[in-house]
């Protein structure tokens, strides 16, 4: 059996990379992502991790090298955050077009302007359509669980992995953490093996030169195939994973929803919240579901519709600023009922930007609104900002 | 040796980018890895199903070829494979602008590998547009003017970081290239080669003439060529007798408006260069 320790989900994260046995660390320290890659760079010192750290110059050759590095056949690994992704962008898409395993952290942190520190998903949702894997966690063990977890599907459908954390609500917060023991992972990790493009001189090839329509289109659409087929691998490895560790993980995890009033749909680390306010609200006799969504890219577009489909509202709390439009979490749940012919009302409601709080007060005024709407029969065309303060109208 | 770049590229007549890729391989052989940019130099790495190549490469994005290598290099050395080359070869843009942070970064951690540009002195795969690069008087298509500035001197630079190993090359003295490179092979951390390497379509230059241009370039004290193992400057073509600027100037249509005071500054920049190579020579 592993052990139960106090740890932060930035070292949770490092921990992860340590039990995976990661060969190459490319990294940009950023807030609130550096203690992660602090931490992993001092196991690789201590002897815990046989690993080679590369402390690049910036996140843009962060990203670049773990793909050099992953297209010689090794376990990579690399960290950002914010504006730090940002500077990423460009390749983001090469390492998923390239169908490479790598597995990088986020500490979610909102995008500039104005600047902030803090958290909120804008970073990794300006990512989110270049075909990674997104894995969005709610605790400290979830930031560890599905740092192996990912490596393992990475590898499996070979597309990168982001795991994506609340900056300084998770990034900086101490729970107690189960950590496997390294046997365990070893048995549910098999040893890095690399796929189909690689760069040695006994077997030469030329990978990611030009392409033009001719071949275009099919690496695409073979890639988002790759990407949709996690929804049905994903919990097949869970299975697995909770069979050998005693915790059980999905693609999006439902309380309440059978015949709930409202259920709030929420991503990262308000899930807890949510759910302690619902639960709260059920024990005083309303029906009020949530659901957390982990798996954001491939959207587990029936997943959800199973869940909410008899819901009599929905109520979707973005912690993104997607302007001008709905936040990208109510997108997908609008477009997955629409698709599936729904007519359950979705409002969508935007808050806990740039670090603010999605407090108790702010879930339960999510609720309110959403119940009220639904009372009044009212549409909601765009997003509530609903912790937004007075003074700003 | 094997012939390990392809025959009948579409790199243009007289070329001088395809000159040095040959020539790299020609002294590394199999046991090479090539990164390209999107540049000329992505010609090689192909298009589709197609490649130049015949040892394995990687085309890299415009900004970052240094960190590739870096990655790759770090992945040999944790595999224990020492004895795979890699190398990377891009064009001045790509190395004096937009690539200098990430060949600074990959300089300064010291990991092994070489980096070769062809100085061709403008983005010429986009249709000749101004570089760091770019010598004063230059005509291109966004100094119509001609360039007001004088080239931004990259070998300088890197000496100032430290490199271990730097070296200014030509495809006009390609012996003297090639013995470049297999130096660059035997340091244990970065060589950087900057290689001069005429482009007949965007100087407006005759294809038969690249040769002779590169030549020129030497022996006018334009482009001196040296090298330098831990700083010790070495300049491994001796001017005996400098060459006209004239002719130089004259070989190629960029240059035809080039003014009286701009050559001048061409003469005496290069002259106080090469005798400043000769003095740290001396130290």
């Amino acid at each position: 059996m592993g052990k139960r320790v106090a740890i932060s989900g930035n070292h949770s994260i490092a921990e992860g990379v340590r039990l995976a046995k990661v060969d190459v660390v490319a990294a940009y320290p950023i807030t609130p992502q550096t203690p992660m890659v602090e931490k992993v760079a001092d196991f690789i010192n201590q002897g815990r991790l046989d690993a080679k750290y590369i402390a690049v110059e910036s996140e843009h050759s962060a990203l670049t090298a773990v793909v050099g590095a992953s297209v010689m056949g090794t376990r990579v690994f690399t960290a950002s955050a914010g504006a730090g992704l940002a500077l990423m962008h460009e390749i983001v898409g090469v390492a998923s077009g390239n169908r490479l395993p790598i597995v990088m952290g986020i500490a979610n942190r909102s995008l500039p302007s104005p600047w902030s520190l803090q958290a909120d998903h804008s970073d990794s949702m300006a990512e989110r359509d270049l075909g990674w894997i997104q894995l969005y966690a709610a605790s400290c063990q979830e930031a560890l669980d599905y740092t192996l977890l990912a490596y393992r599907i990475a590898e499996e459908v070979r597309l990168p992995v982001m795991v994506c954390i609340d900056g300084f609500f998770l990034t900086h917060t101490t729970e107690a953490v189960d950590l496997p023991d390294q046997a365990d992972v070893d048995q549910f990790l098999p040893a890095f093996e690399r796929g189909d493009i690689y760069l040695d001189p006994d077997d030469p090839m030329t990978i990611n030169q030009l392409n033009s329509e001719a071949t275009f289109t099919e690496l695409k659409y073979r890639h988002n195939e790759a990407l949709n087929s996690v929804v049905d691998l994903f919990p097949h490895v869970a299975k697995e994973f909770e069979e050998r560790f005693g915790r059980k993980h999905s693609l999006c995890t439902a309380v309440g929803c059978e015949g709930a009033d409202v259920v709030v749909v929420t991503l990262g680390s308000s899930s807890g919240t949510a759910r302690k306010v619902a639960g709260q609200m059920r024990a005083d006799g309303q029906k009020i579901g949530t659901l957390q969504v982990s798996c954001f890219r491939p959207f587990p577009k029936q997943e959800v519709i199973d869940h909410l489909k008899h819901a009599k509202a929905v109520a979707v709390v973005d912690r993104s600023w997607a302007l001008g439009t709905d936040g990208p979490l109510a997108q997908e749940v609008k477009s997955a009922f629409y698709s599936a012919g729904l007519n359950v009302p979705v409002y969508n409601f935007v808050g806990g930007l740039g670090g603010r709080d999605l407090s108790e007060a702010t879930v339960k005024r999510v609720i309110g609104k959403a119940l009220e709407l639904k009372e009044q029969e009212e549409q909601a065309l765009y997003p509530i900002w609903i912790d937004v303060k007075e003074e700003a109208k | 040796m094997a012939d390990l770049v392809s025959k009948g590229l579409t790199t243009c007549e007289g070329c001088g980018m395809e000159l040095i890729a040959r020539s790299i391989l020609d002294v590394l052989g199999q046991n090479t890895i090539m990164l390209t940019p999107p540049s000329c130099s992505a010609i090689l790495t192909g298009f589709g199903s197609e490649t130049g190549w015949k040892v394995p490469a990687f085309q890299s994005n415009l900004e970052n070829i240094a960190a590739y290598c870096s990655g790759i290099s770090v992945a040999l050395e944790h595999q224990n494979k020492t004895d795979i080359n890699v190398v990377a070869l891009a064009g001045d843009g790509g190395t004096v602008d937009i690539g200098l942070q990430a060949l600074s970064g990959a300089v300064e951690r010291g990991h092994k590998f070489i980096y070769v540009c062809y100085d061709n002195e403008a983005y010429m795969n986009t249709g000749i547009q101004r570089s760091g690069s770019t010598p004063v008087g230059a005509w291109t298509t966004t100094t119509p003017g001609g360039k007001k500035e004088p080239k931004k001197n990259i070998v300088e630079m890197l000496l100032a970081q430290g490199i271990p190993y730097v070296a200014t090359a030509s495809v006009g003295y390609i012996d003297d290239f090639k013995k470049k490179v297999a130096k660059a092979r035997e340091i244990d951390g970065p060589a950087y080669i900057h290689t001069f390497s005429p482009c007949p379509p965007g100087w407006r230059a005759k294809p038969r003439d690249t040769i002779k241009i590169a030549k020129l370039a030497v022996d006018t004290n334009l482009f001196p060529l040296f090298e330098a193992i831990d700083g010790e400057v070495r300049v491994t073509r001796k001017v005996r007798k400098v060459a006209s600027i004239k002719e130089y100037l004259e070989l190629q249509g960029r240059f035809r408006n080039i003014r009286d005071e701009e050559v001048e500054s061409l003469a005496t920049d290069a002259e106080n260069y090469y005798n400043k190579l000769l003095e740290s020579e001396a130290k």
